[in-house]
């Protein structure tokens, strides 16, 4: 079935059992960030220490995708210096924009590779991208509280959203 | 598949007089395949209806034959034109029961007929004495209803916020009704302008306008009733409702997108500041001021979508062919066996009125798989599109809705004219495959 190829276990286990979830103290910084069209929610909290993101916490409400992802981004990123973990975020992204092309280098990007098969339906890109926005977004509000980051869904997604809804293979 | 429960007398009855087989074969697109030759079921009809032949052929034979601008040239085509674009008002004012074709203004959709109101009301502000009965200011009131399309609410919060007013709003109950308990203390000598849907788009509930109307005269209140959900579905006659305004949509009527309308009572229209200015909405122009067009054509400025309404007028007269009263019939019978149907599914439970008394073929639901944890309707429409069936899913512009249900999204079944009780089977059978899916 052609769903298995963006339902893939590895995600539905993350989506079942999330890690890292509940939102903890000491954080530099928090963010709320929303995916209008379907009601996703995620508030997640960044804590760095030294260069490195030394926790990620979060609540979150939404799809199986959303969920997952949180739960393997958060796992990804923390204990890595940020500007590592900035890296991967690019990665990521760039695996989520490319209509069902790559499959990511699962060296680096380990169990978030899951993903690929997500990327060939547009309308749940941005399911799997909430977080990771989230986090860019707290982190460099973290690290420069005066930024206003411009790490929004909004302002990361319309590259891969523009995948016409006949391209699905 | 089967389904256990014997229906309630007479639910599924066929409407004498009206073929649903018949009927699909005049939408070219519901013979068309998904995912490698799955048939469509189509179940998203709130969302946008589809689109007959004879709105199709009506649209092509405008361009082929008859294209030019209205209003402006004195040429064949030209007439031509402008003959078919006001034909539509007229069809469009008996349609709905309009004693006077001025009485239809045509609009993008139905969001720029309600914005045209709003606007209207905050633009009386720079207009003389005639406009009295629109002026809005601090200490004035809107009241709308917590079931609104953002359509008919964020227009009424700018307008709060461009003016000082207050917005009020009127309560639901836990079975997707109003909540008219408190009516008249929601609505008091304060409200200029009460505005609120006919059927609501999320919870398929069919409001007692009557009722709130009587309550907005007393007070002498303006009233505006977004009727996207409900002019599409059943008969409605402005007259018998008693509103001041209707703002309806014909992409969901079977037209296509791009033309709505907004009808308002004639004495109410004629002295209405203008929405949007440019050509066509005038009278006289000086490089020191303008004089505006009496209505429909003040609230029509510069070039309309032309095409559009001339399909528009396709589109009346395909409905009126089948009978308005037949179309209700049929899709009454849809939803109660869908309600029924859908009662069938484990950990399903739909938000809106359970029954199909005074409710319309919207059906909300938000499902749990077998250990009774929710499944989140992204994930549900998606597992529905594998098997063919469109269905909409998320918080379908009407976000209070699920904040008040306490519910982050749902997910929609939909149905129109065409719909079939095969097409429910299908929903049902595929409701019980995502369950299968995520209980694994």
């Amino acid at each position: 079935m052609k769903l298995d190829s963006m339902y893939q276990e590895i995600i539905l286990d993350h989506y079942r059992n999330p890690l890292h979830r509940g939102l903890r103290d000491p954080f530099d910084a928090e963010v709320h960030h929303v995916n209008p069209t379907c009601g996703d929610e995620v508030t997640l909290r960044v804590k760095v220490t030294g260069g490195v993101v030394e926790d990620v916490s979060y609540e979150s409400e939404g799809c199986s995708i959303s969920q997952a992802s949180a739960s393997v981004m958060s796992d990804l990123v923390i204990g890595k210096k940020i500007d590592e973990a900035l890296e991967l975020e690019r990665e990521f992204l760039a695996l989520m924009q490319s209509r069902g092309t790559a499959e990511g280098d699962e060296d680096r990007l380990e169990d978030a590779v899951a993903f690929a098969g997500v990327s060939k339906y547009p309308a749940r890109v941005k399911c799997a991208l909430l977080s990771w926005m989230a986090w860019k977004d707290a982190t460099a509000k973290a690290v420069d509280p005066a930024s206003a980051a411009a790490a929004t869904p909004a302002a990361a997604a319309p590259a891969a959203l523009d995948v016409p809804e006949q391209e699905k293979p | 598949m089967t389904l256990a429960e014997p229906r309630a007398a007479g639910a599924a009855a066929p409407v004498l007089g009206f073929d649903v087989e018949q009927v699909r074969k005049d939408f070219p697109i519901l013979a068309r395949t998904v995912h490698d030759d799955l048939p469509l079921v189509y179940l998203d009809s709130a969302a946008t209806s589809q689109k007959p032949y004879a709105v199709l052929d009506a649209e092509r034979a405008y361009y082929e034959l008859h294209n030019a601008n209205v209003h402006r040239g004195i040429h064949v085509l030209a007439e031509e034109a402008t003959a078919l674009y006001e034909a539509t008002r007229d069809k469009v004012a008996a349609f709905i029961g309009a004693t006077d074709r001025r009485e239809v203004v045509f609009t993008k959709n139905s969001t720029e007929a309600l914005n045209l109101v709003a606007y209207a009301m905050s633009n009386a502000e720079t207009t003389g004495p005639e406009a009295d009965r629109f002026r809005i200011g601090p200490g004035d009131e809107i009241v709308v209803t917590e079931m609104e399309h953002h359509s008919n609410l964020v227009p009424w919060q700018m307008l709060a916020r461009r003016t000082g007013a207050t917005l009020r709003w009127i309560g639901l109950t836990d079975d997707g009704r109003l909540n008219l308990d408190n009516l008249d203390a929601v609505i008091t000598d304060r409200c200029k302008v009460v505005s609120m849907v006919h059927q609501s788009n999320i919870l398929g509930t069919i409001n007692p306008v009557e009722r709130i109307v009587a309550r907005a005269r007393q007070v002498g209140a303006l009233t505006v009733l977004d009727g996207s959900q409900s002019v599409p579905h059943f008969p409605v006659d402005v007259a018998e409702l008693g509103v001041d305004f209707l703002a309806f949509t014909g992409h969901k009527m079977c037209a296509p997108t791009g033309v709505g309308i907004l009808w308002g009572r004639l004495e109410l229209l004629e002295v209405m500041p203008p929405f949007l200015g440019g050509g066509e909405m005038i009278e006289i122009v000086t490089m020191e001021g303008s004089t505006y067009a009496p209505p429909p054509h003040r609230f029509e400025a510069g070039t309309p979508m032309i095409s559009q309404v001339v399909g528009l007028g396709a589109a009346v007269d395909y409905l009126i062919g089948l009978g308005m009263p037949a179309i209700a019939a049929h899709e009454h019978a849809v939803t109660a066996y869908a309600l029924d149907a859908l009662a069938t599914v484990p950990g399903l439970r739909i938000i809106g009125p359970p029954t199909p008394v005074d409710r319309g073929g919207a059906i909300s639901f938000v499902l749990t798989d077998d250990d009774g944890r929710g499944i989140h309707p992204h994930d549900v429409g998606q597992i529905l599109d594998e098997r063919g069936i469109a269905v909409r899913v998320g918080h379908h512009c009407a976000r209070p809705v699920c904040l008040r249900f306490n519910v982050p999204a749902t997910t929609r079944a939909s149905f129109h004219l065409y719909t079939t009780t095969g097409e429910v089977d299908a929903l049902v059978e595929g409701l019980h495959g995502v369950r299968r899916f995520f209980s694994r």
